[in-house]
């Protein structure tokens, strides 16, 4: 792998651009494995990443059925934040917090992470108790996380309305100064390029049909659409189709899947400084490094993989967005587009040993896995490197829906679901 | 957004009428208490997620409000064919070749 660096753009620069070499190569699948992953998006990638720089493991392949980070990874609204309200919560999106920062020198590439502050608006007195609880919950997890009054929401974000005459007027909110945005594509990139770099086969155009099993149950490997791959051990980082690959090795899921929709305007000039969220109106707006407004809308009601959704979804959000945003009220929207998340009950990941040996399972990030990315990686390639959960994950078990050990984000998320 | 035929009021309505119940055809214990962890982990928790023909529960709410079953495909999102709550699970799909 040839470094980046600007020495390397003045030498490109000398010679037409005709030594830039492939970020990524795309070798023929070799017959057996150490590792398989399933699923290349961010998680899928990251973890190959990681199972290659920390435990040293590189006779890894990660299987895509489409092209690489073309699912969810690029789909999202590459919010990142950590403000969430459990212990179990906090530990997971935190220890991701501080991966993203470091994270460009550390792959050699620019994921653009940019800490420019999340904030999360409150509207009515349900709302406040709601932020300021999270705000302390934070704090006493070490998680920064601030509480502005409607006036300092307003310097930190101009174009917010904060006018009583609002139907939802904003009554104040919290803010995470270390949350902000990353660019999606290139946090695949990235990972793809540093675990292509340290040997690990990526083999895109290439889905799994069917997940084999030894007599005593253990995992043998992958049916695929260019044929059986053998490995001893197989991680499920598939999002919207996790249950799928699961059902596939005999084991049933807590998942639905849902499509979410995002969409962008048209591009114009810096605006909109922070990330601004909210979820009694349901919306949440970022701006771009290429100027265009990056809106979330939420999820349709029914278990769907189609990746499009009901327009009345998009026009809910837009209603919000308007609302909270009069300026906006004549900007164009340019694109929107659905993306399949899955869903668990309490609305926490699942990552974790399945009850059949040898394989894993990364799933259940639904409507905000993005920013985990770099966390989830690493604690997952721990747990199938050391067939062990690290401690980070080892709350986000499968068994937590028998025992009822839950992790109940769905009522304490900070975002709407 | 979907247009879904409410079998009580035998008409096609826009989505915004209806709300989605989930899956169909888990039976609640009659002893719920008496459950094994297992069970009750497979009634409340465990979903079949389907990519393809589900079975699910909708209710029209913004109608009659009475809740009905139906089969969708998960992937074209097109409905099979609805029917009344209580009915049996279809053992035959209009327009399957088997």
């Amino acid at each position: 792998m040839k470094k980046y660096s600007v020495f390397a753009i003045a030498r490109e620069a000398m010679r037409g651009h005709k030594g830039w070499e492939e970020q990524w190569s795309s070798p023929e699948p070799k017959k057996e494995y150490d590792v398989i992953i399933v699923g290349a998006g961010g998680h899928g990638l990251a973890t190959a990443y990681y199972l290659a720089t920390v435990h040293g493991i590189t006779n890894v392949a990660v299987l895509e059925k489409g092209w690489l980070g073309g699912g969810n990874t690029g789909r999202n609204t590459t919010i990142i934040r950590s403000n969430y309200l459990y212990d179990e919560s906090a530990g997971i999106y935190d220890h991701a917090l501080k991966l993203w920062d470091g994270l460009s020198q550390e792959l050699n590439y620019n994921v653009m992470y940019s800490a420019r502050g999340v904030m999360m608006l409150a509207h009515n007195v349900h709302d406040i108790q709601v932020l300021k609880r999270h705000v302390h919950a934070n704090r006493l997890n070490g998680i920064d996380n601030e509480w502005l009054t409607p006036e300092q929401a307003k310097e930190f974000c101009p174009p917010l309305n904060i006018s009583r005459q609002a139907r939802y007027p904003v009554v104040g909110a919290a803010l995470q100064r270390r949350g902000g945005t990353a660019r999606h594509d290139a946090v695949a990139w990235g990972y793809a390029r540093g675990a292509s770099a340290r040997g690990v086969h990526i083999i895109q155009n290439c889905e799994v049909t069917g997940v084999k099993r030894a007599a005593n149950g253990a995992v043998m490997g992958v049916d695929t659409t260019r044929g059986f791959i053998g490995a001893k051990k197989v991680g499920v980082v598939a999002a919207g189709h996790s249950s799928v690959i699961m059902n596939m090795a005999g084991v049933r899921m807590p998942l639905e899947s849902y499509p979410l929709q995002a969409l962008v305007s048209e591009p114009v000039k810096p605006v909109v400084p922070c990330v601004v969220m909210s979820n009694t109106v349901h919306a949440y707006i970022s701006q771009s490094d290429k100027g265009e407004l990056v809106i979330g809308a939420g999820t349709d009601q029914y278990v769907s993989y189609s990746q499009t959704g009901g327009l009345h979804i998009l026009q809910h959000t837009l209603d919000a967005i308007c609302e909270m945003f009069p300026i906006f009220t004549r900007m164009k929207m340019l694109r929107s587009w659905g993306g399949i998340v899955d869903v668990t009950p309490d609305r926490s990941p699942i990552l974790a040993k399945t009850p059949v040996p040898g394989l894993y399972v990364n799933c259940g990030w639904g409507t905000g896995g993005f920013k985990a990315t770099p966390g989830s990686g690493h604690v997952f390639a721990h747990t199938i490197a050391k067939d062990d959960p690290h401690p980070i994950n080892a709350p986000f078990t499968i068994e937590r829906f028998r025992t009822g050990r839950l992790i109940d984000e769905a009522a304490a998320a900070a975002v709407a679901h | 957004m979907l247009l879904i035929r409410c079998p009580y009021c035998e008409e096609e309505r826009p989505e915004l009428e209806f709300r989605n119940a989930g899956e169909a055809h888990i039976a609640r214990s009659a002893n719920m208490a008496g459950e094994s962890d297992d069970d009750f982990e497979k009634f409340f928790f465990i979903r079949s997620n389907p990519k393809g023909i589900i079975y699910e529960r909708w209710r029209h709410i913004h109608g009659c409000a009475r809740f009905f079953n139906a089969v969708r495909d998960t992937v074209t999102d097109k409905f099979v064919m609805t029917y009344k709550a209580g009915e049996p699970k279809p053992a035959k799909l209009p327009g399957a070749s088997k």
